[in-house]
């Protein structure tokens, strides 16, 4: 069998062809600067840059681009928070969330991290029992990068509402793979990555700022050129500009809006249920093998096509290297990024084997891997 | 789009539509042309604004038009200018 690749949780791979071909037609036939310059490959790249844009919002322009989920996480929690603020947030938030805080935090930010069960779920009303006066935002990943377990965005919004706080969510795991809605959850601040779910290149990603939020009270991460109120040496303070500085990754972006067509052509709905098909099928296959330990909620209608799980009498870090040495198995072990989570699951700090499936896994591919885990286990016969 | 007149031809007047930004023009244009009005992004006139980005040109005669829809876009528009 060729190589599996059971890493899409960290990056998606293969990409699908429409997403090479437009990057390399952008790449040869308008790879000009967007919106600086006026000719008509500067617009064409503007119109691209666009395009991409729509995929987002009811308002593109309140689509901001990022290298990454890491940096719009960044942009909203440096941007927004201040001195004397209180911010809380779960336990089974990546570095991405956790490290801008504990930055924050040496800064005068206060921080309550609020512990999520042993399967990774958040009660939403041991929340609500941390707001103060001085709260200002909750922050909370859509789904944890670890066992996929998915969050109760919906309540954290209503709840949010209720006592005028924003809800910035962290859609790095689930952006493209589950549906988001942005005003029906109540969701202020979206941050999302490109080269996950949405299938489209590294180097893309965002932060989607809603209407309740005043973007000018946003601090831009980095000041410089826009191709807009050039004669001002001061940041503009309108979106997308205010926030958007530099020359983007136009190819990139490209690239990404051929993904996002392309998984709109498809279907999100349709595409979740392939990923919850081929999730149950290792959890059942997982739950079968004795001296596999599970982790996460275990059902697939309640978190994303990320598994993790670690085998009796043999470290994640062997499992990985004989996964991909015998069986030619990509995955990702250890504490993927998020130790917070994995002291949660109790798996600190070893940590787990990962799979992280995608719509390119097949069925096969599973029935392969659970094979070989079976194989792996100490004790086992083959 | 030129207008021929006795054997002449006459170049038609325009106005240009200033909006804050690069993208701003981009969506413009998207609005515009689904609205069925013709327009073009140029650079800025530099007798109009030092700045750097393009604006939205359309004909005169439907400056008011083009106006309005991008009023009901929630697009603002920051300055009407006949080019010359």
């Amino acid at each position: 069998m060729p190589i599996i690749y059971f890493d899409n949780a960290a990056t998606s791979w293969p990409k699908p062809d429409c997403v090479i071909e437009e990057m390399r037609r952008f790449l040869k036939e308008s790879g000009a600067n967007p919106g600086r310059s006026g000719h008509r490959l500067s617009v064409q790249a503007g119109r691209k840059l666009y395009e991409t844009r729509l995929f987002g919002f009811a308002d593109p322009l309140r689509l901001v681009f990022a290298h990454n989920a890491t940096m719009a996480l960044n942009l909203a929690l440096s941007g927004l928070l201040r001195a004397g603020d209180h911010v809380i947030t779960s336990s089974m938030e990546h570095n991405s969330v956790m490290r801008p805080l504990r930055h924050l935090e040496r800064r005068g930010v206060a921080l309550t991290v609020v512990t999520c069960a042993a399967d990774g779920t958040l009660d939403p009303e041991r929340l609500e029992g941390e707001i103060r006066p001085q709260s200002r935002m909750i922050v909370l990943n859509h789904a944890s990068n670890v066992t996929g377990t998915l969050l109760p965005v919906r309540e954290a919004g209503r709840l949010a509402r209720r006592h005028g706080l924003l809800l910035l969510v962290d859609a790095a795991q689930t952006a493209g793979a589950v549906p988001i809605g942005m005003s029906s959850n109540s969701i202020d601040l979206l941050a999302f990555s490109g080269h996950k779910s949405l299938y489209g290149p590294t180097g893309t990603g965002g932060l989607i700022v809603g209407e309740r939020v005043d973007h000018r009270l946003i601090e831009p991460l980095m000041h410089g050129g826009t191709g807009s109120r050039s004669e001002h040496e001061k940041q503009p303070d309108f979106l997308p500009d205010r926030l958007e500085s530099g020359t983007p990754n136009t190819i990139g972006l490209a690239g990404l809006a051929a993904s996002a067509r392309w998984l709109l052509d498809r279907g999100i709905d349709s595409c979740r249920e392939q990923e919850i098909d081929l999730t149950r099928r290792l959890i059942d296959g997982l739950k079968s093998i004795p001296g596999v330990v599970l982790y996460g909620p275990g059902d697939p209608a309640r978190q994303t096509a990320t598994v993790s799980f670690g085998i009796e009498g043999l470290s994640p870090s062997d499992a990985g290297l004989r996964l991909d040495e015998e069986f030619d198995i990509q995955c990702r072990v250890g504490l993927h990024c998020a130790p917070a989570a994995h002291r949660t699951l109790g798996t600190f700090p070893h940590g787990t084997v990962r799979f992280g499936l995608g719509l390119f896994n097949s069925g096969a591919e599973v029935d392969h891997a659970l094979s070989a885990i079976e194989t792996l286990r100490p004790g086992s016969r083959h | 789009m030129f207008i021929a007149w006795k054997g002449l031809a006459l170049k038609p007047v325009y106005t240009v539509l200033l909006v804050p930004s690069a993208q701003h023009a981009v969506r413009a244009e998207k609005v515009l042309l689904d609205a069925g009005l013709v327009c073009k992004l140029i650079p800025v006139p530099r007798q109009i604004a030092s700045d750097c980005g393009v604006c939205v040109r359309v004909v005169q005669s439907e400056t008011e038009k083009a106006r309005r829809i991008l009023a009901q876009a929630g697009l603002e528009v920051e300055g009407v200018h006949r080019l010359l």
